[in-house]
């Protein structure tokens, strides 16, 4: 579930920034406390607590006073802002260092991206969103 | 902010413990902070068990202090009453059964629960029936897991509480650590090998070689602090001369190091074009490296 690489609560942090995206938890629905966090991912309270609190630092989340924690309005194309101006570091960056030592050229690269996307099967979300527009 | 007049957990200085001229704890300062879990991590023989010890005033420093709360805990009733320390061999009279175990704790700990102990007994299948001197490695170090946590003292010492415990057992630990720490929180301190598995239980971290403390953290500092790059040997040891390294291997013209710090991109750069692969580096192989380091320095 966690790796070597960063610290767990970054970790954390960015699986729930995940479920939030993909709609595990909408808008204004409370997300798993502290210390249910804690007990389910079997980790200190204290990281589970950090994730959360970066969450809010990030406007993912809100802290309601003696309640618990929420999904900001507006997190999901929050996150996905976020997400788009990362895409290029943690996706294309390495895939062209990648294509490189092979010798592949950017036009072969594209030609392989249209391909895969081509065969995609249709985004049910997006399909949806477009019916409703 | 926590209320800064509360004193630390424990406070030890310069604190040394000489055996007929081995030095198992040489010149030890540390803070254990209040309410957190602290782990305890190094090599058999790094001085874990001497300094919980010392710390539940077992046994007397050779020089230097350690403070409890505040205070010195030798010969101290009222403060030594606060600490629960369980060894990895913790002894028992001779005509122990589980009942008596139980009874001589809920006389010792002033907070003992009772009800966490039954619940315990229970998960852990602990027999009732036979002397403790008769349990198996497994059921005694979940007697000790029951004595630890249902004892609720202010400051609880587990030495290796998992030896013998298989997985099911040992996430039974997991998961009632974790609750009885979030619902009663309390300064937990743990020795541990099985670091890869406890790691992310724990939120400080004290790494002990030879008698010294080598790193004292947060868990989560440590965690992507270090990094091993592999490769040819030459270039291997090229990149470590001017960086900190920590372990140095080299098998044939192979090479490994790992390298103290988190990876900066100018460091990314300088092992791709030196061909050298880098991977990331766990808590327990940190660990490692701290203890094959001294070693190596020694040569």
């Amino acid at each position: 579930m966690f790796d070597d690489t960063r610290p767990i609560f970054l970790q954390l942090a960015d699986s729930i920034a995940d479920d939030v995206l993909r709609g595990v938890y909408a808008e204004e629905e409370q997300v798993p406390s502290t210390n249910e966090l804690a007990a389910y991912m079997r980790i200190n309270p204290a990281t589970a607590g950090k994730a959360l609190n970066l969450l809010v630092e990030r406007g993912v989340l809100y802290k309601r006073r003696g309640i618990g924690m929420f999904v900001a309005p507006g997190a999901r194309s929050l996150i996905e802002e976020e997400r788009r101006q990362a895409f290029a570091e943690r996706f294309i960056t390495p895939l062209v260092a990648e294509a490189k030592s092979l010798g592949l050229s950017p036009a072969e690269i594209a030609r392989l991206i249209d391909q895969r996307y081509a065969a995609l099967p249709a985004d049910p979300q997006q399909t949806s969103k477009e019916q409703q527009s | 902010m926590t209320p800064s007049s509360a004193p630390p957990a424990v406070e030890a200085r310069a604190l040394t413990r000489r055996y007929r001229g081995a030095t198992a704890l040489d010149g030890v300062t540390l803070t254990i902070e209040r309410d957190k879990i602290t782990g305890l991590l190094g090599r058999n023989g790094a001085g874990k068990t001497t300094l919980m010890s010392l710390i539940t005033a077992q046994d007397r420093p050779t020089s230097g202090s350690v403070h409890v709360h505040g205070r010195d805990p030798f010969e101290q009733a009222e403060l030594i009453e606060q600490m629960c320390f369980l060894r990895d061999n913790q002894r028992y009279p001779d005509d122990y059964k589980l009942k008596h175990a139980i009874r001589a704790a809920r006389i010792c700990y002033p907070n003992w629960s009772q009800e966490t102990a039954d619940r315990l007994i229970e998960l852990f299948r602990i027999p009732s029936k036979p002397v403790v001197k008769k349990f198996s490695r497994g059921q005694l170090s979940a007697l000790g897991i029951v004595l630890g946590l249902a004892s609720r003292s202010e400051i609880t010492f587990f030495d290796e509480p998992y030896l013998g415990l298989d997985a099911t057992a040992r996430h039974i630990f997991y998961d009632e650590l974790l609750s009885e720490f979030t619902e009663h929180p309390r300064t937990i301190v743990l020795s541990t090998h099985l670091i890869n598995e406890m790691d992310r239980l724990l939120e400080r971290v004290i790494i002990l070689d030879q008698g010294r403390v080598v790193r004292h953290a947060d868990v989560e500092e440590l965690r992507g602090d270090a990094f091993q790059v592999a490769g040819r040997a030459a270039a291997v040891e090229e990149f470590a001369r001017d960086r900190r390294s920590l372990a140095h291997r080299t098998i044939g013209g192979l090479g490994t190091a790992v390298i103290e710090g988190s990876l900066a991109t100018d460091d990314r750069e300088a092992a791709e074009a030196a061909s050298l692969e880098i991977t990331p580096v766990s808590l327990q192989d940190l660990v490692a490296a701290y203890g094959v380091g001294a070693e190596a320095a020694a040569d």
